[in-house]
């Protein structure tokens, strides 16, 4: 007994000693006489990981579908070199067993080394969030040059407005589940920073959210540009909230078409945006704000969160690769309220929403499609299926309108 | 919410004023204590399970403040968190707890016998009577820090106790998780089912985590004996009952708790509890006794009168909706409840409630009549 005691004593993992031992109270008020300094005695009540799993039998996100008790017991005692555990990126899937409309992912990562530490979980989760993309296997690539494009003028008595967002990772730092206070404040900095070098048609002005002025804060909302401190509990349980609103931002340029949030849902959320129907040229802002921002951040010894395999790495799984979501707001009054539209958008690889973004419902007639894919298609490659989806729904619309019949389009291949 | 191990040490990379949280708009007991000097001195320390001063303070940083009460701001982890972060959590409930010294001691006394009266508010005014408190399991993590597998455990004692409770407290065990539709509703009318927190108070703290794993709700055959099991502490305990018998409740309320800590004791497990901080619960706002007595009583007159405040400040009581705490009064019926938790006995607690609601009906009457309460003003007790 007295030499298994002493290999638990020496033991760097957290042992239970005071569930072992049973000795309750007695042992308590020993520890309460002992200084506290050292972060190294780890006396944690521990269960084995069977008594330790979450009950997910009510649950249906991308988390629960994946993580089964072997998986569990094999990951629950590793952390990242960061200190980020299996049960924080889970704790969101756990907390949120499932949303009416979609199947949400259920985890979040803590920082880059995530995807690693806990890829036994993380890479069927990727494989069945985008459409069987093995990062075992497969390389993701970045295309972000902006000529490739054809056709990016839409019908404008149609198309409302264009818009391409997308988020990025400064590498070295915890992602917004598990950074600390100070490394948000350098998130912010290093990412102010550079923006302030950002100049002509880019040149703008970075709003703090703490001590933000009335004015400042009223032109935000009227120009749709204000966040809020996330209210959906799938942020809320995986951290994300925490401190808010310390090092939270908008920067954005003057003539209010290219903006960045900074360490709201991910490190960077970058948006290009304009009224009408020039998907081209927001789509080329993008491209030229994002080269320039990262040129800028490179000068300063910093760089994002980029691999060949899973593309930008950002918090969510579900923003993997280009993390790239580009959409319009189109009015389609007859189509809209056609049977065959949900097929027709699903077989062009598109996704409708509200115009409130997501989970939101169509106001009138105007919905909001975007491309479905993240990961395993390029920028280019995706922007372009947006363009040449939305036309066939604008032609379909015309048609329509003619008293013509309009056709299901054959489904696009998923994986080129 | 309870990090890795090395994350704390993430942290230390970076200087203490580099963490050190903004405070500037925050009206809160910890925004007031904490100083960039006490931080610098205790973020690299922990408890033995690791819950860290970051994780004590997380709840008083995401939440600047309330409208109407003063918050606490901070929570423990574990019964080691008040030893370890002593130097942020006395002077806050010495603030809490007005002027409770480090150096003080808390009397317990559960002796319903000490009770003077009590059995005999006017239930045409006194509506209803409840007592509640908190107790924790030690040798366990406290709702912020627990893990699933503690939960558990603790859901576990908590309903091989409970089972073994006979007579007048005999009842049975609903585990959220399980609950029917019927059994919900039941619940649900009996006023006894709590629901996932909302408040940011609870949610930034952790306490929401794995929800409803672990959660349940105990009651006796009568529906006068309450027990939820892993809600925002522990346990909580609850006797109430219709009508102004505060005695009865009381009774009930000491003999329950009694007999729940003897089983828990049959089994190897005590209750947190030491002389200078009585029970130890997850708030500091609830140590010491962890007590609020109270009722439910008409004073649509009284209320409407200037000295009502004093009344009640005078009296140490405190006056809440009916909802509870953040709700407003409806027609006239007011709850009042002691003030204080910390440095009072439960007896000596909730004989100020049964003096001072008795003196509240009296003045009531008096001003139903049209006559003056001058002449029953109390003194500071």
């Amino acid at each position: 007994m007295a030499g298994a005691f002493n290999r638990i004593l020496s033991s760097r993992k957290r042992v239970g000693i005071l569930s072992l031992l049973g000795a309750g109270s007695l042992t308590a008020g020993l520890l309460l006489k002992r200084e506290h300094v050292s972060a190294a005695s780890q006396v944690r009540r521990v269960y084995p990981p069977s008594a330790e799993y979450p009950d997910l039998r009510k649950h249906n996100n991308c988390m629960a579908s994946h993580l089964t008790p072997a998986i569990y017991a094999t990951l629950c005692h590793k952390a990242t070199p960061n200190g980020f555990t299996l049960d924080e990126a889970i704790q969101t899937g756990v907390d949120n067993p499932g949303h009416p409309f979609i199947k949400t992912v259920g985890m979040v990562a803590g920082d880059e080394e995530s995807y690693e530490v806990f890829a036994d979980l993380l890479v069927p989760v990727i494989k069945e969030r985008h459409n069987g993309y093995d990062p075992r296997t497969m390389t993701h690539a970045t295309d972000l040059d902006s000529s490739k494009i054809r056709a990016g003028q839409f019908d404008e008595r149609y198309v409302l407005s264009s818009r391409v967002r997308t988020g990025r990772s400064i590498r070295g730092l915890s992602l917004p589940p598990a950074c600390t206070r100070a490394e948000r404040r350098e998130v912010e900095r290093v990412v102010v920073d550079a923006l302030a070098g950002l100049q002509g048609e880019l040149g703008g002005h970075y709003y703090s959210l703490v001590g933000m002025t009335e004015q400042d804060q009223q032109q935000l909302i009227d120009d749709h540009f204000l966040f809020d401190k996330p209210v959906s509990p799938l942020l809320t349980c995986a951290g994300m909230a925490r401190d808010w609103p310390d090092a939270r931002g908008i920067w954005h340029n003057n003539q209010k078409t290219f903006l960045v949030w900074v360490n709201e849902e991910d490190h960077t959320r970058v948006i290009s945006m304009e009224k009408g129907g020039n998907m081209k040229r927001v789509f080329e802002r993008f491209c030229t704000g994002l080269k320039e921002v990262e040129r800028l951040i490179m000068e300063k010894g910093w760089e994002f969160m980029w691999n060949e395999r899973l593309g930008y790495i950002l918090t969510c799984p579900s923003n993997l690769g280009t993390g790239l979501r580009a959409g319009v707001h189109v009015n389609l009054p007859r189509l809209s309220k056609d049977p065959r539209f949900p097929k027709i958008v699903e077989n062009l690889r598109l996704q409708k929403r509200g115009t409130g973004g997501v989970d939101t419902a169509a106001v009138g007639s105007t919905v909001d499609i975007s491309n479905m894919d993240r990961l395993g298609h390029s920028e280019v490659q995706l922007v372009q299926t947006v363009i040449d989806g939305v036309n066939y729904l604008i032609d379909c619309e015309k048609k329509l309108e003619k008293g013509q019949d309009i056709r299901i389009p054959p489904p696009i291949s998923q994986l080129k | 919410m309870p990090f890795g191990n090395t994350h704390n040490q993430l942290k230390l990379k970076y200087t203490a004023d580099q963490e050190y949280p903004d405070l500037s708009k925050h009206n809160n007991h910890m925004s007031k204590v904490l100083t960039p000097v006490m931080y610098a001195h205790l973020r690299d320390k922990q408890t033995p399970s690791g819950f860290t001063l970051d994780d004590v303070i997380q709840t008083g940083v995401d939440n600047p403040g309330h409208p109407f009460i003063m918050t606490v701001g901070c929570v423990a982890g574990d019964e080691e968190t008040y030893e370890v972060f002593k130097e942020l959590l006395d002077p806050v409930i010495q603030d809490r707890h007005g002027g409770y010294k480090p150096t003080d001691k808390h009397k317990t006394d559960l002796n319903p016998d000490h009770l003077k009266g009590g059995d005999d508010l006017d239930p045409n005014y006194v509506l209803s009577s409840r007592v509640r408190t908190g107790r924790s399991i030690r040798g366990f993590c406290l709702p912020p820090h627990c893990s699933r597998g503690e939960r558990r455990a603790i859901e576990t004692l908590s309903n091989d106790a409970l089972r073994s409770l006979s007579g007048d407290l005999k009842g049975k065990y609903y585990a959220l998780k399980d609950m029917t539709d019927e059994e919900q509703q039941q619940l649900i009318d009996d006023h006894f089912l709590f629901d996932k927190p909302v408040s940011p108070l609870l949610l930034a703290s952790g306490m929401g985590r794995d929800w409803p794993d672990g959660r349940g709700i105990w009651h006796n055959d009568n529906k006068t004996f309450l027990v939820w099991v892993n809600e925002e502490d522990h346990l909580r305990v609850i006797s109430m009952q219709k009508g102004g018998n505060m005695k009865e409740v009381f009774n009930r309320f000491c003999t329950g708790l009694t007999k729940i800590e003897t089983l828990f004791k049959q089994k190897g497990h005590s209750f947190m509890w030491n002389e200078h901080l009585g029970y130890v619960l997850t708030c500091p706002s609830n140590l010491g006794t962890g007590l609020r007595g109270g009722v439910h009583v008409k004073l649509p007159n009284l209320s409407k009168h200037d000295k009502f405040g004093e009344v009640l400040k005078r009296l140490r009581l405190q006056k809440r909706g009916t909802g509870g705490v953040d709700t407003a009064a409806v027609g006239g019926v007011f709850d009042i409840s002691n003030a204080d938790r910390l440095g009072f006995s439960e007896v000596e607690l909730v004989q100020m409630v049964v003096d001072g609601v008795k003196l509240l009906v009296d003045m009531e009457k008096r001003l139903e009549k049209g006559q003056s309460i001058d002449g029953l003003m109390p003194a500071q007790k």
